[in-house]
């Protein structure tokens, strides 16, 4: 049933099928007791391609992307993000995370550091750099953002788009091998918003391979590469954008993309 | 420890449970005494005008920090002064109890109903609700059920604290094991029998507490 | 109410004497024990925290324990009971060449009671934080350590603050059961004059001011802590 409905990537897709797959996540199962949270999913993202997951809320998208670097664990499947199996008892968790960078929806930076000190902490811990070169590129990255002058800032003297783009900041300085985004516009106002998605863009445009959980339809259309549609735990579509938006297979999908066009 | 004799327990239960039963008098008329004084406090706080208000904050501050022990004494050296004629520990101890614990019950309170957020109030005001209706349907309601597992809390501090009488000698629990133990020359068996009868009373009151303190969340 | 006044007493010797010696004991009794209760409670409460089942039975076995059995029962057991229970060796030289015992047993004892209470506080501190900085702690590679070095302890020790301010005061005020034991602090030196002199007002009037000060001392320096602290952009909290 779901198989049926599963589109796969069309040879037109702009990702070549040659380039190897940074994230593969193969047939994914979660759950708590009776409820099923993740049910057979797979998806792969190629190096160098941005990915918009998208779907109601409780589909399961948020909880599929933890599973990718591990913060949330699942009872079958495997996830393989650049040839180490995150769900392997002997992978190293801590080094595979450092590789990969998250972005969380309520921005989650660490209230008691100023804003550099926020990126460069995990690159001076973590990375062992040193602290000159976890500034610099702290700064670099922070100018980037457009938000060279808010170095010395505590985060909650930023608004909320600020913060955010201090969070990519951060993720970016660990020079991660893909990016997590795990819903970065929903706690924003709407005018905070165009900033947040403009370096997202940026970055998509730069070649970073991104898996993006989303409600911005925009974003998905303009800049993805592909989406995948989620529902009830499980993947009902998964397709190039521009198919995606042209011409949904899936009932549920096309309900899902009305109702959240026509806000 | 190994010529412990068991029938020596039973020989002096009646006594420890005397004992008992006097912490336990002494909780519930300070529970009640302490509860009515510390509500009439929190009123004065939050309602009363500047004054009132500023003497009963006086209370409450100045009361809070003085060991309990020191206000015992006070009450024990000061009751008998006032009456002029000798008074038995337990009146003294009581009065002390009921003034000291007034101070908690009523930080207690105006907390409770201070953190049921102003909008409610304006908005029982704004249907039409009467200032004490408001307070009586839509705040009180509210309040209580976030202090009550606090005021619970305190009154199982409270319990543990009767054993503070120790020091003016009445015949608390506390008193009663020690009395014993020195008498028949077993601090050891005594003293951890009491951790026993304590522990049980307490640990049982908390976990009731914790169960309330659910209950009342997750509806 | 007949009562002859004489405040004279309190600044005659050797009652003057008597209330300095019992305020310094009071001090070292309070500071003692608040070091061990920190040390103890945020161990105990960190323990409470952790994702490990066993760490966290561990921790609250501790507290429910600490915080069911009465203070001065706890000091008794201490006193009494513990040296009988140990060892021979052990326990005769606790009772017989352990120098100053009323003291050390004051101090472990109302510190490792106290410790139960810090520890809560410090598991409530804690779990105020939310889930978000532990996760994105752990997104960014830090180890667990790591993040309850450098996200969880730092937070944590603002949000207890104000709590562990009138922890410290407790232990303050209970340190004055260790006149139970014989140790003569603040409270059990007026008593001591108040037997001798029979002025007991006085005496307690002098003991009680003590208190008061010492106390708004605390919370005025705890105060200016808080401030120097505070994490700019985020208001204090009233």
């Amino acid at each position: 049933m779901t198989i049926s409905a599963l589109r796969k990537a069309s040879p037109i897709a702009p990702a070549s099928v040659e380039r190897p797959a940074t994230i593969e996540i193969t047939r994914i199962s979660k759950s708590y007791g009776a409820l099923e949270v993740l049910n057979d999913c797979s998806m792969s993202i190629r190096k160098g391609e941005a990915v918009v997951v998208c779907g109601p809320s409780g589909s399961g998208k948020s909880t599929l992307l933890k599973c990718v670097n591990g913060l949330e664990t699942f009872q079958s499947g495997s996830i393989v993000v650049d040839g180490v199996s995150v769900g392997d008892r002997n992978t190293d968790l801590t080094r595979l995370r450092s590789r990969i960078g998250m972005v969380f929806q309520h921005f989650e930076l660490y209230p008691h550091l100023s804003v550099l000190e926020n990126i460069t902490l995990a690159q001076v811990k973590v990375l062992r750099r040193s602290k000159t070169e976890a500034s610099e590129k702290g700064m670099t990255l922070l100018r980037r953002v457009g938000l060279g002058d808010k170095a010395g800032c505590h985060p909650a003297q930023l608004s909320g788009g600020q913060q955010q783009r201090v969070a990519i900041a951060r993720a970016l300085a660990m020079d991660p091998i893909a990016m997590l985004f795990d819903e970065p516009t929903s706690a924003l106002d709407p005018e905070m918003i165009k900033d947040v998605l403009e370096v997202m863009t940026e970055l998509a445009r730069d070649g970073m391979t991104m898996m993006v959980v989303t409600h911005e339809m925009g974003f998905a259309r303009h800049v993805a590469d592909r989406v995948v549609f989620m529902d009830d735990g499980r993947i009902l579509e998964d397709a190039p954008s521009s198919v995606f938006f042209a011409q949904p297979s899936t009932e549920r999908a096309r309900i899902f993309l009305s109702k959240i066009l026509r806000q | 420890m190994s010529d412990f004799d068991p029938d020596l327990l039973k020989a002096v239960a009646p006594f420890l449970w005397d004992g008992l039963l006097t912490s336990f008098g002494l909780l519930l008329l300070a529970m009640a005494g302490g509860g009515l004084l510390g509500s009439l406090l929190a009123v004065m706080r939050i309602a009363g005008p500047r004054p009132i208000a500023a003497l009963a904050a006086g209370y409450v501050n100045g009361l809070r920090s003085v060991p309990l022990i020191m206000v015992i004494f006070w009450f024990y050296l000061l009751v008998p002064l006032v009456i002029g004629r000798a008074i038995g520990a337990f009146t003294s101890a009581l009065v002390a109890f009921v003034i000291f614990e007034a101070a908690y019950y009523a930080e207690i309170i105006r907390a409770g109903i201070q953190s049921v957020p102003k909008q409610q109030l304006a908005a029982a005001l704004a249907s039409g609700l009467g200032p004490l209706q408001a307070y009586r349907f839509v705040i009180l309601p509210q309040a209580v059920r976030k202090m009550l597992p606090i005021l619970l809390s305190q009154s199982i501090a409270l319990f543990q604290d009767t054993s503070l009488v120790y020091v003016v000698g009445l015949h608390d629990f506390m008193t009663a094991v020690s009395v014993t133990a020195n008498r028949e020359g077993h601090l050891v068996e005594f003293y951890l029998f009491a951790v026993a009868i304590y522990f049980t009373l307490c640990f049982a009151a908390s976990q009731s507490v914790q169960l309330l303190n659910r209950q009342s969340v997750s509806p | 109410m007949s009562y002859r006044w004489d405040w004279s007493v309190l600044v005659s010797e050797p009652y003057l004497g008597w209330l300095l010696a019992g305020l310094g004991w009071t001090l070292l009794v309070a500071g003692a024990a608040w070091v061990l209760a920190l040390a103890v409670g945020v161990t105990v409460g960190v323990l409470r925290t952790l994702p490990n089942r066993a760490a966290r039975t561990l921790g609250t076995a501790y507290v429910e324990t600490f915080r069911n059995i009465p203070l001065l029962l706890q000091l008794f057991v201490w006193y009494f009971v513990l040296p009988e229970l140990l060892p021979a060796p052990i326990g005769n030289w606790i009772k017989r060449e352990l120098p100053l015992p009323e003291y050390w047993t004051a101090v472990i004892g109302l510190g490792l009671f106290t410790a139960a209470r810090v520890a809560e506080q410090t598991r409530a501190g804690i779990q105020a934080i939310g889930r978000g900085q532990t996760l994105a702690a752990a997104a960014s590679g830090l180890t667990l350590a790591q993040s309850y070095r450098y996200i969880l302890l730092p937070i944590a020790a603002r949000n207890v603050l104000p709590p562990l301010t009138s922890e410290f005061l407790n232990v303050v005020k209970n340190s004055s059961l260790a006149l139970t034991i014989g140790l003569l602090e603040l409270t059990g030196q007026s008593r001591q004059i108040e037997s001798a002199t029979f002025h007991g007002i006085e005496a307690f009037t002098a003991a009680t001011l003590t208190y008061v000060v010492l106390t708004t001392a605390v919370i005025l320096v705890l105060r200016a802590v808080e401030r120097l602290v505070a994490i700019p952009g985020l208001m204090a909290r009233a």
